[in-house]
């Protein structure tokens, strides 16, 4: 059995919040690089442009002010033996990297409330325990211009594919504007009501660019970009063809009597980043 | 290309902007989003004077991550506008006559944008290094408790926005995809 220190999670997650508010990764701006000279609408372009000239700027003023829920995935190997309390080391670097990074702190402790927590803790934290002796650790830190408009439908098994990409265009045409376009459209289908908002939310730390591993889903994938980005929503709402950068499935088994549909949204700002201790 | 203009807002120029156009705003504007708009209505409600001169002002619904030292702020990029829509109509009624976020408006902000002569801005959602840029100065008015939500008097440089309303009620989210599906 590995043993691991908590304090080693603690500093991965607080320079990974710092990381991935600060530095956009590369799959996200090869997206976005393409999608500009894909455009042929000139007001897209120029969108398009600025949203470049941002993630260029360089320096460490966060790509956007929202540097969101910190959403941290943690794969824990069954292996190892972490010593100390993992929400605690999780929050302490939530805590430090979203101080020490100058990030904002948008998490309140009460829905109704609404009293700032002042540190952006608590993480929302997502557990699995995989085979092996490693821990890798995902942040997505996740703005809630694009979460408000994310939705889930419990449709029926007769609905069908056609239900599904309905209520996936539906989601994007309804969100119009609002979730920050040119956008990334995570999407889960099949398990339980709550297993389907996870995977569409799973979906979204899959690199841009890689297709479902799954071959229908891969062809719908590219089948639902096309579509999306022939409505004309366009980057920032404006028009043109950008309205999405990708299109990402996911999929569980599902009970004979449902076809749970979730749709999570993600504005062009995708943050991720990983490190495995 | 862009047309220059400055803040606060006259009624000449907030009524001579067209949906699609871009302009450079120069001048004062005054963060506000959901919380500090609640106070703001609330006193209003009560006939009390809102906290910065109204008259012409230009909000600007952000919610700035922290300066580092030596910054005058950190990023700073609209938030999602409809969330103000319910306390909209009170501001512009006040003497407010414009507004910068992103995201669509209601229809009953629409018809208030139309009566008091005001209009809409759309910023880049999500540039808020870039727009970070345009900013010189900030100073705390009040809200203090409120962190990033309370009401900052900005000083902006060709800070770039688009007209989304206008004082006619013309909404580019509606033209702009329309006309590039022609």
């Amino acid at each position: 059995m590995r043993e691991l220190n908590s304090m080693a999670i603690t500093e991965a997650v607080a320079r990974l919040c710092v990381q991935a508010n600060i530095h956009l990764s590369r799959d996200v701006k090869e997206a976005i690089a393409a999608a500009r000279r894909a455009e042929d609408w000139p007001v897209a372009q120029t969108i398009l442009d600025r949203i470049i000239e941002n993630y260029s700027i360089g320096g460490d003023t966060p790509i956007c002010q929202d540097t969101g829920m910190a959403c941290v995935f943690v794969e824990v190997g069954q292996e190892v033996h972490i010593s100390g309390g993992l929400a605690e080391a999780v929050n302490e670097g939530v805590r430090r990297g979203y101080g020490e990074g100058y990030l904002r702190k948008s998490v309140v402790r009460d829905p109704i409330d609404r009293v700032n927590t002042g540190d952006n803790t608590p993480a929302m934290l997502y557990t699995e325990l995989v085979p092996g002796d490693q821990v890798k650790i995902t942040v997505a830190p996740k703005g809630f211009g694009s979460e408000n408009m994310s939705r889930i439908a419990m449709l029926k098994p007769s609905d069908g594919l056609e239900g599904v990409r309905a209520f996936i265009l539906e989601t994007v045409r309804l969100a119009g504007p609002n979730p920050c376009p040119p956008i990334v459209v995570g999407v889960g289908i099949g398990g339980t009501f709550d297993k389907c908002a996870l995977l569409s939310k799973r979906a979204l730390l899959r690199e841009l660019g890689q297709p479902s591993p799954i071959p229908f889903y891969a062809g719908l994938e590219r089948e639902l970009l096309e579509e999306i980005n022939s409505l004309g929503i366009g980057p920032q709402g404006f028009g043109g063809k950008t309205t999405a950068l990708a299109v990402h499935i996911e999929t569980l088994p599902t009970h004979i009597a449902g076809l749970p549909c979730a749709v999570n949204l993600n504005c062009h700002v995708a943050r991720h980043a990983s490190e495995v201790l | 290309m862009a047309r220059h203009i400055t803040a606060p807002l006259s009624a000449e120029t907030a009524r001579s902007l067209r949906a699609g156009e871009s302009v450079l705003l120069s001048g004062t504007v005054f963060t506000a989003r959901d919380a500090a708009h609640k106070r703001l209505c609330e006193l209003a409600g009560r006939g009390e004077p809102l906290p910065f001169p109204v008259e012409g002002s230009v909000l600007y619904y952000v919610g700035p991550s922290p300066a580092r030292p030596g910054q005058a702020i950190g990023s700073a990029g609209p938030t999602t506008s409809y969330r103000m829509d319910a306390y909209t109509p009170t501001l512009l009624a006040l003497g407010s006559l414009g507004m910068i976020g992103k995201g669509r408006r209601g229809p009953e902000v629409v018809e208030a944008i139309k009566a008091a002569g005001a209009v809409y801005f759309g910023a880049i959602g999500g540039a808020g290094a870039l727009l970070s840029s345009c900013v010189t100065s900030a100073e705390l008015i009040c809200y203090e408790d409120l962190g990033a939500e309370a009401i900052r008097r900005l000083t902006v440089e060709h800070f770039p926005l688009t007209v989304v309303i206008d004082s006619e009620g013309n909404d580019l989210y509606q033209l702009g995809p329309e006309a590039y599906l022609r």
